[in-house]
């Protein structure tokens, strides 16, 4: 047994002290001071951008400091690489796991260890060792079982184990409950507390206001890189801690007019389709959206979203069911013939499949019409046209950038997202497929997606809205449908919302069953 | 600002920086060796510039690299990785030389022309069968494009030892394996009275075909796109599969017609030692390098090309003067691809400081509007 | 077809698989780490002709085996350097080693040896008593040690590769890097080390060609074995067992065209040397659509805090 991983120094105090990181042009930690104890639970609250995932960087080694100091226990330490804070028992679970899908879940809890039978592997040994530790914290999984196949809970479990296993008595948690259900989360937190009360200390990142409140013992907010304020969570308000994030009131609510509803434009029936992994990930859905209106697609990610919006957009292939436009039937036609139908798609993933990094704005902006009129009379494309046009939608969209020939990849992520708007909406779309739009934007950004999704509602097109943000969801949509294992669980009329309903659809109650439940 | 430029300046200088590295390199192996450096490349740049002759021999060398490098860059740049140069000037010369040998009589230009298209189909056909196992099987095309290379060098042998064997080898019973002569009407017009052919012309004309088929029409920018991002290409309508084939059967078509030029320019015949060099003098590989150095654009290529062609012409007369092997040009062209695309590292450094801090000012214009 | 042919074919099969076998045993560990070198055919090359100079000036074949391993390391330090340290695009800094190593092993022999020559390489070991089984051991006991070795390898590849904490880290590296960086294994130098094996690896491959299987160095001596094994890798889907069974299928066929060549069967030796040129691209048509075991960062730089 790796004795020398296990029985590490416990944590009782880290103290971190004017930490300082500077990167080309952005000051992504300004003097932060932050402290965590053992047997408590600190969060880390902020926006997207507001340095949290920066400073938890630092505390684990993966960046270092430009200033400030880390001391542990009262003593300064310096971290070089995670491989440093590991053996000053600190643990980090990622937002995106870190794990490696055709290893085994032993496999990969045992990788960069050193084994007890030095140049043989002791997977048997590590096997033993994390039922033990899955006993205590209530962390079931099989440590055969390869993590592939395994659900996206049990692998978040494998990540915990994988830190606890190095012997952490401090963990850095980065959102760990963004990919989990309203009921998976109770089960994590009890976790959590088991954790607290064998005297770990943890860091917990988030901006789920409600999690933050019921999980912390304190919360420090940060702002564009600085702290704002840390407080103890007894005395928050989720009113008050919203209003420390952004710096001004939120507004929760979007104009949403009324708006008459015409055909039928997308329809959706019995749709299945496999995920990248071969398995199933969509197992008959029907949708139907019509002119006029958002339909709102709420569930836990990865439950089939990604797959369904790549098969509407032509991306992927659907092993059954049928999709229509407009009553024409283009199943498993590709994006070609589904941008003459008039599908415009703002994709989840903007910098691999909505836009080319290399290229310039302009290009970007005439990617899907660059062989139409007016950008290209036959073979020839026309420079004058795509510039004038370019700076049109430039100007008539606010993208921030110094040109329309600045490389693509050196604008903001909402101008970029401004910048698929542009070219997606200014085609004059009759079904949009809006996927996570307004993920990883800012407020200011995120209002502006926001109004220009309901315009373009007001217009007439047919917008599917996906989103993993449920206020979103209940902010645009006309209609609520829940997704979860590739399945529709129910669809309700925005005049009948009711949010733990659609929690409880979310985790997989069907919405009968969760109509009973919650009434 | 003026320590700016220079730094913008920096990454287009690494090709040259690379050159220079690359010569050091040879200059420190030959010094270890024994022989003069100084001496050995005073000898490779009389060979290359010292006369009217050497100068046209430099371009007439560097002509292949640049039909070569053209196909090279619209593959590259289509984001498929073209290895085949050898076989496909191969596989060019080899149609040219049959179809010319087979119409004797026929008017010299309309020889030249059908020869010419002959080479330059058998190019792209060659090029497209690494396209369509890169389409239909997913193929890895830098492995299918040297198997095709040897393939087509193979398929050369047998043809020359066999049935293209020029009728008199076979009557004298000398049996060298190479063709007939073409007829001389067949032959590519010569500029001046030196071994300098039309085919330099038509390669420098059909570099600027290229820049305006990638940056001026709508099939250049799918290419581009592909190359850049499959996923964006395909969300945009591009049938990516097909364009990446087209991308190999443009390489091919562009090495195939450099074979052909190769044949009606220059040899007049086909021949072969046994393996590729004989008769490509390796230029299907000069020809990747000639394309990286000149940054993947195809005007670049043409004084990519004639440096290139320098060192080879050059390193003939090295050769025959000191008795040092031209292979030092290959290795050396090897240290230059290395070295290029290790010097992309930098680049790409380079651009990430300074679009951050453009995008910073792009951002920071936004909040003082906001304000 | 008599016995005798058919086991001579056999025998000189698994003879010529040998330098498959170290280069595509060492492609392998290089792969499963995430690096693709397509130099492999220039380290071959440079391999054979370090080998075969020092034999020749030393008269010993052992040394000359060792300087082999060296250059193939050094060759292996360079891929590293370009593809990990400077994260250059794989594919061409391999094509840019192969030009180097082919362009250098031709300049040295052309400046230091000049002109073909032979010498004794390394002689047959007959395995006492398992030589004498009938068929069995005419295919199989009567090699030079090279070829044991190599076949060795494939168990000693398996076992680090799968029963080792140094597999676990190689595999996880090329599984997916940000997991193993995270978890404080040191991606660069995993691939450092993986590249560099590799690199010795084809350098003994090219040695077993020019002191042990041809006894002879030229210009260009390998003609693509380097390329033929790094499609055996794909070949065999990263394990090292079925890169095994990839290159005795190969080597057969390589020797079935010799000894075709040799009966002058009415093929045109041209037409039959084609062979193994096109099986290999056929095998690779046939295997490219089940990349099912492949190492998911094969190809990729790895920046660490990109994201």
């Amino acid at each position: 047994m790796s004795k020398q991983f296990i029985e590490q120094i416990q944590v009782k105090e880290l103290v971190a002290r004017g930490i300082v990181k500077r990167f080309p042009g952005v000051l992504a930690s300004d003097h932060v001071d932050f402290d965590v104890h053992s047997g408590e639970i600190h969060t880390l609250l902020g926006e997207n951008g507001a340095g949290k995932s920066t400073l938890m960087k630092i505390l684990y080694g993966m960046y270092r400091p430009d200033a400030g100091e880390i001391a542990i226990n009262g003593d300064r330490v310096r971290f070089h690489s995670p491989l440093d804070a590991i053996r000053h028992g600190i643990g980090m679970v990622h937002q995106h796991f870190m794990l490696v899908p055709t290893f085994t879940v032993a496999e990969n809890v045992a990788l960069g260890l050193p084994s007890s039978r030095r140049v043989l592997l002791d997977l048997d040994v590590v096997s033993k060792r994390i039922e033990e530790l899955a006993k205590t914290y209530g962390l079931q999984v099989d440590p055969a079982a390869k993590v592939w196949q395994l659900s996206v809970g049990e692998q978040q479990r494998v990540e915990i184990l994988k830190v606890l296993y190095r012997g952490a008595s401090l963990l850095i948690l980065d959102e760990p409950t963004a990919v989990l259900t309203p009921q998976e989360v109770d089960e994590f937190s009890e976790t959590l507390r088991r954790m607290i009360d064998e005297g770990h200390a943890i860091v917990f990142i988030s901006h789920k206001l409600h999690e933050v409140l019921a999980l912390s013992d304190r919360i420090t907010v940060l702002r564009s890189g600085r702290v704002v304020d840390t407080v103890p969570a007894v005395d928050a308000t989720k009113a008050g801690l919203a209003r420390l994030m952004v710096g001004r009131e939120v507004i929760l609510q979007v104009d949403h007019p009324e708006v008459a509803q015409g055909d039928v434009r997308l329809a959706v029936h019995g749709l299945s389709a496999n995920g990248n992994s071969g398995l199933p990930a969509l197992r008959g859905v029907d949708l139907e959206v019509r002119a006029g209106e958002i339909l709102g697609l709420a569930g836990v990610s990865g439950n089939g979203q990604k797959e369904l919006a790549e098969v509407i957009a032509g991306m992927r292939r659907p092993t059954g069911g049928r999709v229509l436009f407009d009553g024409t039937d283009v199943t498993g036609a590709l994006p070609g013939k589904l941008l003459d139908h008039g599908l415009s798609y703002i994709p989840e993933e903007r910098m691999v499949d909505g836009t080319v990094r290399d290229f310039s704005v302009a290009e970007n902006l005439i990617l899907k019409d660059h062989h139409r009129k007016p950008y290209a009379h036959w073979v020839f494309m026309d420079s004058a046209k795509i510039a004038s046009e370019s700076d049109r939608l430039i100007e008539a969209f606010d993208i921030r950038t110094p040109s329309r020939q600045t490389p693509l990849k050196s604008l903001s992520g909402g101008n970029i997202q401004k910048l698929i708007l542009a070219r997606e909406l200014s085609r004059d779309p009759s079904v949009l497929v809006a996927a996570q739009p307004t993920r990883g934007l800012d407020v200011s950004a995120t209002e502006y997606v926001h109004r220009r999704l309901i315009e373009q509602r007001s217009a007439g097109t047919a917008t599917l809205l996906i989103s993993e943000d449920l206020d979103e969801i209940l902010n645009l949509s006309d209609r609520i449908a829940v997704i979860y294992e590739g399945r529709i669980m129910g669809i309700v009329d925005r005049e009948d919302v009711d949010v733990e309903r659609i929690g409880l659809m979310m985790a997989g109650v069907s919405e009968q069953a969760a109509g009973n439940a919650s009434a | 600002m003026n320590q700016r430029k220079l730094l913008d300046l920096l990454p287009r200088l690494t090709p040259i920086l690379a050159v220079l590295i690359s010569l050091l390199v040879g200059a420190v192996m030959l010094a270890l060796l024994g022989t003069n450096p100084w001496e050995a490349y005073r000898a490779l740049f009389i060979g290359a510039f010292g006369s009217t002759n050497a100068l046209a021999d430099t371009i007439v060398k560097a002509t292949p690299l640049l039909f070569v490098g053209l196909g090279i860059c619209i593959a590259f740049r289509g984001g498929v990785l073209n290895i085949g140069g050898e076989g496909q000037l191969v596989t060019g010369a080899i149609a040219a030389t049959a179809i010319a040998l087979s119409v004797p009589n026929w008017p010299g230009w309309l020889i030249i022309l059908v020869a010419l298209l002959a080479g330059t189909l058998a190019g792209a056909i060659w090029g497209g069968i690494a396209g369509l196992l890169k389409a239909h099987f997913n193929v890895n095309e830098i492995l299918s494009t040297i198997m095709l290379n040897y393939i087509a060098v193979f398929g050369m042998n047998y043809l020359l030892r066999g049935p293209m064997m020029d009728p008199l080898q076979i009557k004298l019973g000398s049996f060298t394996p190479q063709t007939a002569r073409l007829p001389r009407a067949a032959d590519l017009p010569r500029l001046i009275p030196t071994r300098l052919h039309l085919g330099a012309v038509i390669a420098v004309i059909l570099a600027v075909a290229v820049y305006i088929l990638l940056w001026r029409t709508t099939i250049g920018f799918r290419i581009r796109t592909v190359g850049k991002s499959l996923r964006a290409a395909l969300a945009a309508g591009v049938r990516t599969k097909r364009y990446m084939a087209l991308s190999l059967v443009l390489a091919g078509a562009f090495a195939g017609l450099g074979g052909a030029v190769e044949v009606l320019g220059l040899h007049h015949r086909m021949f072969t030692d046994g393996s590729a060099f004989g008769f490509t003098g390796s230029a299907g590989f000069n020809g990747i390098v000639a394309a990286l150095f000149g940054q993947l654009h195809p005007i670049g290529t043409i004084p990519a090309s004639f440096l290139l062609g320098a060192l080879l012409t050059g390193a003939n007369k090295m050769q025959r003067m000191m008795q040092i092997p031209s292979a030092l040009i290959g290795a050396l062209n090897g240290l230059i691809v290395l070295l290029v695309v290790g010097s992309e590292f930098l680049r790409r450094h380079r651009i990430k400081h300074t679009q951050s801090a453009e995008s910073e000012r792009a951002e920071t214009s936004a909040e003082e509007e906001e304000a | 077809m008599s016995w005798s042919i058919i086991i001579g074919i056999l025998s000189s099969g698994i003879r010529l698989a040998t330098p498959y076998l170290y280069a595509a045993v060492g492609e392998t560990i290089g792969q499963l780490s995430g690096v693709v070198n397509l130099g492999v055919d220039g380290v071959m090359l440079m391999g054979a002709y370090v080998a075969f100079f020092v034999a020749l000036r030393t008269g010993s074949l052992s040394l000359g085996l060792i300087a082999a391993a060296g250059m193939g390391g050094v060759f292996g330090l360079i891929m590293a350097f370009i593809s990990v340290t400077l994260k250059a695009e794989q594919g061409i800094s391999g094509i840019g080693l192969y030009l180097f190593g082919l362009g250098l092993s031709t300049f040295l022999f052309g400046i230091t040896i000049r002109n073909v020559q032979t010498i004794d390489g390394f002689p047959d070991l007959a395995i006492p008593g398992l030589s004498r089984i009938p068929v069995i051991g005419e295919i199989f006991f009567q090699h030079n040690i090279l070829v044991y070795v190599a076949f060795a390898l494939i168990p000693i590849a398996w076992f680090l590769l799968n029963k080792t904490p140094f597999g676990l880290k190689v595999r996880a590296v090329g599984q997916n890097p940000e997991a193993a960086d995270s978890l404080g294994v040191n991606v660069a130098r995993v691939r450092y080390l993986t590249v560099t094996l590799g690199g010795m690896l084809s350098g003994v491959a090219g040695a077993s060609l020019s002191i042990a299987l041809l006894n002879t160095f030229q210009q260009n001596l390998t003609n693509g074995m380097g390329f033929i094994a790094v499609a055996l890798v794909y070949f065999g889907g990263w394990r090292p067992v079925l890169v095994f069974a990839g290159a005795l299928l190969f080597s057969t066929v390589n020797a079935l065209q010799i000894w075709l060549q040799v009966a002058g069967i009415n093929v045109p030796s041209d037409v039959a040397l084609m062979l193994p040129y096109i099986v290999t691209i056929l095998v690779l048509a046939a295997m490219a659509k089940r990349r099912v075991n492949a190492p998911a960062a094969l190809n990729k730089r790895f920046e660490r805090g990109e994201s």
